[in-house]
């Protein structure tokens, strides 16, 4: 009988519900529902008692991932599988997302005024964070695919939720190329089910190293894949979209943009490459190799030229993917790769929240400027800032210093151990490539330090309007110094605990 | 800042008494340290633990043997003068207190750069002493210096002109040259782990004799391009005049004293792996000896008396290079170069900075002369430098530059090659020395009308006179009183190891005659030049063609804009046809352009047009796609 | 005449060269948008085809989701699509490029 025949007269056989594995995600996806109701029914709530109802949403999902820590397996048929880099991208994720709660919650708006930015970014907010963990968790290309798209497209909307014109292009630029490199990796999907006859992980794993398989579908499929992929971690030559969206989407977006999105995005790039596609490393890693070079010299090449802090940090992150990229392709062949990923992805994303917070602290300075296209952000507005704002340009200066790496912020241990698992994998050439792409950026970074303290303020200081009452920002900027000086005295324990995340579940 | 309004004026004071205290423990320690016998001289404090995972174990540990208790002793002593000299130099500028602040920021990354024991907390010091170098160079970041042109008046009837330069291009530069430096240790780091699977000081050197020759060589010569970056040796050193930009305390204490010596230091600490390779040891040493010629060249022919310093200081680390690149024989010699040489460089400089105190911030040598009756404690303790390093007898710096040629006339081989470089740099160094002192202090008064040279206040001249004092003696109290045996070698050797035989005592001396008499020939030739009744501009207008080479000094700095501009232009310009080349100062500068054009022509790529940007995701599959189904 | 499986593979990339070639050369958001799901059905019909050489159900059940996606993509590019129009009165993808360098 036809198989397809045979599909239809059997009752389907439904997997296995495992609420458990996927708890924190439920957790999410229900506040995110709340929330929406919330906002629908009581349209005067205000954005404390959202905000609040965000983080709690958070703090749930945070304690039902902290109840899964010690469960490996793999749920649903294997579609999802829990396991190191599951809970750590959880963990981290779930942080970026309360960091970006606050930052959101502060909004850009002075006491008295309305806010800007409408209050459905809260649910949207948690939407994409689940789309980001999910993403993390799948072992199934299916499931990959559906939570790229729930984060992708909560993002689109975030991306364009205030009225200004740069807002608004940021979105619809990265809508349009999102959904075009979206196309591109679901073909990749298409490729590799044709060519292995599954979607999932474990059995594409396993049929690489069968013979045979259709090598060139299997191999385009791949370099399908690799394209989406690379596009949401914005590298070369799909990086173009970055720049404009981070200088033109609100702050808070684009830091958590800059920080979850790519957690999430080199989470499924280990999972999907350096875990099921390990068999075929001799082929991707030069792909992946030649990307990372590219990547890291553009964009620290590119930020040098920038007179926009927010575009400045924008080609940074694009250098920083450059340098996670060394990870990825060390990782097929060094477990040690993917730990050094993982820590780097944590201690990266908040050194770079850390960075947009101050942005928008510094956009609250100055008068509110309604006719601009975007929020002030220049490096003309950071002349001084020392004097003015002392607090301020001392957590710049660590964020700044942390990115470039130098000890003892987390920044450095991250690029050490990037650098140490690309030797380890036989990469030397790429991590002197690295090197030399780390010390080019020293430049950007360290410049705007130079702005920061060694300037003069431009203009009548007494101008300048006071920032106002910012407690939620105040906190966010706290935790998030905190938290890069601390791992940088005190990074054993997140390394050990990356350790764990080496061994990856289909 | 942290302490008000009320004790800005006293920032400077608590930040001298900070590093005086410092200095006053490390004496403290200096006397445990020499309580013991000599093999148990070297004790590890095993420090907060920053962490261990792996086989990778990295903690705060600090060394303390008699090579960190040296350093650590001319670090914190010299640093105590100069924070002193420093309250009376910057009284009158309005950001003291974070000069202060990032001086003593310096001195406690210095502290940990030499107090190390193992390679990560060292570079965690070597990158605090290279930002700190960076702020305080680019200190005066909005005023205009002048910058003396030696080519003034070399045609008769032209202007006397000079230039005007900022300091965040020097900044800018020593930041440069010093990254490339940076990239050595690192990438030096990351093999020394490779292969010996720690960074601890005693694993590494354990290993180092077992290492493969390669490797060694590998290794060595990586650490020695960071040496090159942060002493200023061939080819990096160019960073180091321009960083004369910096106020003048800081060119004492960073750019003549500490700083700079910190990669004689590197290579001294890390002999055993230089002793493993013997390709990397000659390299040293011909890095060295042709830096110190190539400098004292430059010297002669510089008008500004900061400059001329600073050529010197690049020229006397070579000597300190020739001296560490000799194994056994060399090391002590070498350090003890470092140690006289930071007494008497710092006493110049500081020498220098009271100079142009008196003299309305001028720095151009032609418009002083005479100055010895206005200045009498400024004359006289610049003079006692001066004996020293031109090698006067039984001053300090006697000993140790006739110990370092004493060690490479012994070593023979490469090193009577650099034994007679190093004889002749003497004389070299003798002539620019005087013509510095002569043109400054003696013959007739050249100053401008309105101008009242005036001597400093105490706040400077004392750190002035103890310099002075100890540049007299230093040499000749560290080799006759230092550790058992009366020899600052045998404090050492513990460390830095015992060389096989000592030198013969008539060779010595007839060694010590020739440098000594070159000197004085020198000497002469710059008293019967500069300080007689005597045209001497006529004369260098004369020999214009012999002079002006070393006032463009030697053109390197030409050469090197060539290279990088032009052939970074022409590259960038194969990358993206038009680039333009907008004025662009200085060398290094030139790296800073190629990635700044190809970073415009990048731009212009990212056109803002979302078409253009799908453009580029197509491009980028196809490619991806192409090379992973088309590849052989 | 029986149509093997090569030949819908090869119809689902020329469609998808087709949607490709449509978001480089046209101009107006709304069609550039069009042509992006021009893009991900091609993938459907792949999935489809596939789905029976391999045959398992996957594909098809793929398939659906793609729909469902990219209904979901509908509604929100549409929506930013329309407040930029109300914006600026334009939907054309060359006047949008205040974001730059």
């Amino acid at each position: 009988m036809h198989p397809l025949a045979q599909a239809t007269t059997q009752p389907l056989p439904l997997p296995e519900v495992d609420w458990r594995a996927i708890a924190p995600e439920l957790a999410l996806a229900v506040a995110g529902v709340v929330l929406l109701l919330v906002v629908a029914f009581w349209p005067r709530a205000g954005r404390g008692v959202l905000a609040g109802l965000t983080l709690a949403g958070l703090a749930a999902a945070a304690a039902l991932t902290v109840w899964n820590w010690d469960l490996e397996r793999v749920a649903f048929e294997g579609a999802v599988s829990l396991d190191g880099i599951t809970r750590y991208a959880r963990a981290v994720l779930l942080a970026v997302g309360a960091l970006a709660t606050l930052m959101v919650a502060q909004g850009d708006s002075r006491e008295g005024e309305p806010d800007d930015s409408p209050p459905e970014v809260f649910p949207l907010l948690l939407f994409a964070l689940l789309g980001m963990v999910l993403l993390a968790a799948a072992s199934d290309l299916l499931v990959v695919f559906i939570a790229l798209e729930i984060l992708s497209l909560s993002l689109y909307v975030m991306a364009g939720e205030t009225r200004r014109l740069a807002a608004q292009e940021a979105a619809m630029k990265y809508f349009l190329l999102g959904a075009f490199s979206s196309a591109f990796l679901l073909y990749g999907i298409a490729l590799c089910y044709g060519a292995t006859g599954s979607t999932n992980l474990l059995e594409i794993a396993d049929a690489t190293g069968d013979p045979t398989a259709d090598g060139t579908l299997l191999l385009a499929g791949v370099g399908l894949l690799a394209v989406g992929f690379l596009f949401k971690v914005s590298a070369v030559p799909f990086h173009m979209w970055t720049p404009d969206v981070y200088q033109g989407t609100p702050t808070p977006v684009a830091a958590f943009m800059a920080a979850a999105t790519k957690v999430a995005g080199f989470a499924v790039f280990l999972r999907v490459f350096a875990g099921a596609l390990g068999g075929l490393v001799v082929s991707w890693r030069p792909v992946i190799a030649g990307a990372a070079v590219l990547t890291m010299l553009v964009g620290a090449a590119l930020a040098v030229v920038q007179t926009d802090l927010k575009r400045m940090l924008a080609y940074s992150s694009i250098s920083h993917a450059g340098y996670l990229l060394v990870g990825v392709a060390a990782a097929a062949t060094v477990p040690a790769g993917v730990s050094a990923s993982m820590f780097y992805l944590l201690t990266y994303a908040f050194m770079v929240m850390g960075a947009f917070m101050v942005v928008q602290y510094v956009s609250r300075l100055g008068p509110p400027d309604d006719d601009a296209i975007g929020e002030r952000s220049s490096l003309e507005d950071y002349r001084g800032l020392a004097r003015r704002h002392p607090w301020a340009a001392g957590l710049l200066a660590v964020f700044m210093l942390a990115l470039t790496g130098i000890p003892p912020l987390s920044g450095f241990w991250a690029k050490y151990y990037v650098f140490l698992a690309g030797i380890e994998a036989g990469l030397t050439w790429l991590v002197v490539v690295a090197v030399i792409s780390s010390v080019i950026s020293a430049f950007f970074y360290l410049r705007v330090l130079v702005v920061a303290y060694l300037q003069e303020p431009v203009g009548d200081p007494g101008a300048e309007t006071a920032p106002g009452r910012t407690p939620a920002l105040g906190v966010a900027l706290g935790l998030a110094g905190l938290l890069t000086v601390a791992i940088g005295l005190a990074p054993e324990a997140l390394i050990a605990a990356a350790r764990s995340a080496e061994r990856i579940l289909g | 800042m942290l302490f008000g309004q009320r004790l800005r004026a006293l920032a400077g004071w608590i930040a001298t008494l900070a590093v005086a205290a410092a200095f006053v423990v490390a004496l403290a320690a200096f006397f445990e340290l020499l309580s013991h016998p000599g093999e148990e001289r070297t004790q590890i404090l095993r420090g907060y633990e920053w962490f261990t995972s792996g086989d990778l174990r990295v903690a705060f540990d600090l060394r303390w043997d008699p090579l960190s208790a040296l350093m650590a002793l001319v670090v914190t002593g010299v640093s105590s003068l100069i924070h002193l000299y420093s309250i009376g130099y910057m009284e009158h500028d309005e950001r003291r207190e974070t000069f202060f602040s990032w001086l003593n920021l310096f001195v406690a990354s210095m502290l940990v750069l030499v107090l190390a024991q193992n390679f990560l907390v060292m570079f965690l010091g070597w990158e605090g002493v290279g930002l700190c170098s960076y702020l305080l160079v680019g200190f005066w970041f909005n005023r205009r210096l002048l910058v003396v042109n030696p080519l003034g008046r070399l045609v008769e009837g032209e202007p006397d002109d000079t230039r005007e330069v900022w300091a965040p291009p020097a900044a800018k530069k020593a930041f440069l040259a010093n990254r490339i430096g940076d990239v050595g240790f690192l990438l030096a780091m990351f093999l020394i782990f490779a292969t010996t699977g720690s960074l601890d000081f005693d694993v590494v050197f354990g290993e180092a004799g077992a290492l493969a020759a390669g490797t060694a060589t590998a290794i060595a010569l990586l650490l020695f391009l960071a040496c090159t970056g942060k002493s200023a040796q061939f080819p990096l050193y160019v960073w180091l005049p321009d960083a004369m930009a910096g106020p003048t305390p800081v060119s004492a204490l960073i750019h003549a004293a500490t700083m700079v010596t910190a990669g004689v230091f590197l290579v001294a600490r890390t002999h055993t792996i230089f002793e493993a390779s013997g390709t990397a040891q000659t390299v040293v040493l011909l890095v060295g000896a042709g830096t110190a010629l190539l400098a004292a060249l430059i010297a002669i022919g510089q008008d500004d008396i900061k400059k001329i310093l600073a050529y010197s200081t690049v020229s006397q680390l070579g000597y300190m290079f020739i001296g560490v690149a000799l194994g056994p024989i060399g090391y002590a010699a070498g350090m003890l170069h470092l140690v006289t040489h930071a007494f008497f460089k710092a006493q110049l400089f500081l020498g220098a900075g009271s100079v142009m105190h008196g003299n309305d911030d001028d720095t151009d040598i032609k418009h002083f002369g005479g100055l010895r009756s206005a200045m009498p404690i400024t004359f006289w303790t610049t003079m006692a430098a001066w004996a020293a390093i031109v090698g006067v007898p039984f001053t300090s710096g006697f000993y140790s530059k006739d110990q370092v040629l004493a060690a490479a006339f012994e070593h023979g081989g490469i090193g009577l090659l650099a034994w007679a470089i190093g004889v002749f740099t003497a004389g070299l160094t003798a002539f620019y020395m005087s013509r510095y002192v002569f043109l400054t202090f003696f013959g007739e008064r050249r100053w401008p009308e309105g101008r009242h040279p005036h001597e400093s206040p105490p706040v400077m001249t004392v750190p002035l006179i103890v310099l002075a004092v100890l540049a007299l003696v230093a040499g000749f109290a560290l080799t006759t009183f230092t550790g058992e045996g009366g020899r600052f070698q045998a404090f050492l050797e513990p460390v830095l190891g015992a060389p096989e035989e000592h030198e013969s005592l008539a060779a010595a001396a007839g060694l010590s005659a020739a440098a000594t008499g070159l000197a004085a020939v020198g000497a002469i030739v710059a008293w019967l030049l500069y300080v007689r009744p005597f045209d001497w501009l006529a004369l260098r207008r004369r020999w214009a063609g012999a002079w002006r080479p070393l006032a463009e000094k030697l053109y390197v700095d030409q050469v090197y804009e060539f290279f990088t501009v032009n052939l970074g232009g022409a590259l960038a310009a194969f990358l993206a046809r038009n680039v333009d080349q907008r004025g662009i100062d200085g060398a290094v500068n030139g790296v800073a352009e190629l990635v700044g054009s190809s970073a415009r022509s990048g731009r212009r790529l990212q056109s803002g047009l979302v078409r253009s940007y799908a453009l580029g995701v197509l491009g980028g599959a196809v490619l991806i796609v192409a090379f992973l189904v088309f590849r052989p | 005449m029986r149509v093997g499986p090569g030949a819908y593979l090869l119809l689902s990339a020329i469609l998808f060269a087709i949607g490709v070639a449509g978001v480089l050369i046209r101009r107006n958001a709304i069609v550039v948008f069009m042509c992006i799901e021009l893009m991900l059905n091609a993938v459907n019909l792949s999935f489809i085809t596939f789905a029976k050489t391999n045959g398992s159900l996957d594909g098809q059940v793929l398939a659906f989701f793609v729909m469902v996606v990219a209904a979901a993509e509908v509604v929100v590019g549409l929506g930013i699509l329309v407040a930029i129009f109300r914006k600026r009165s334009s939907t054309s993808v060359d006047d949008v490029n205040l974001l730059k360098g």
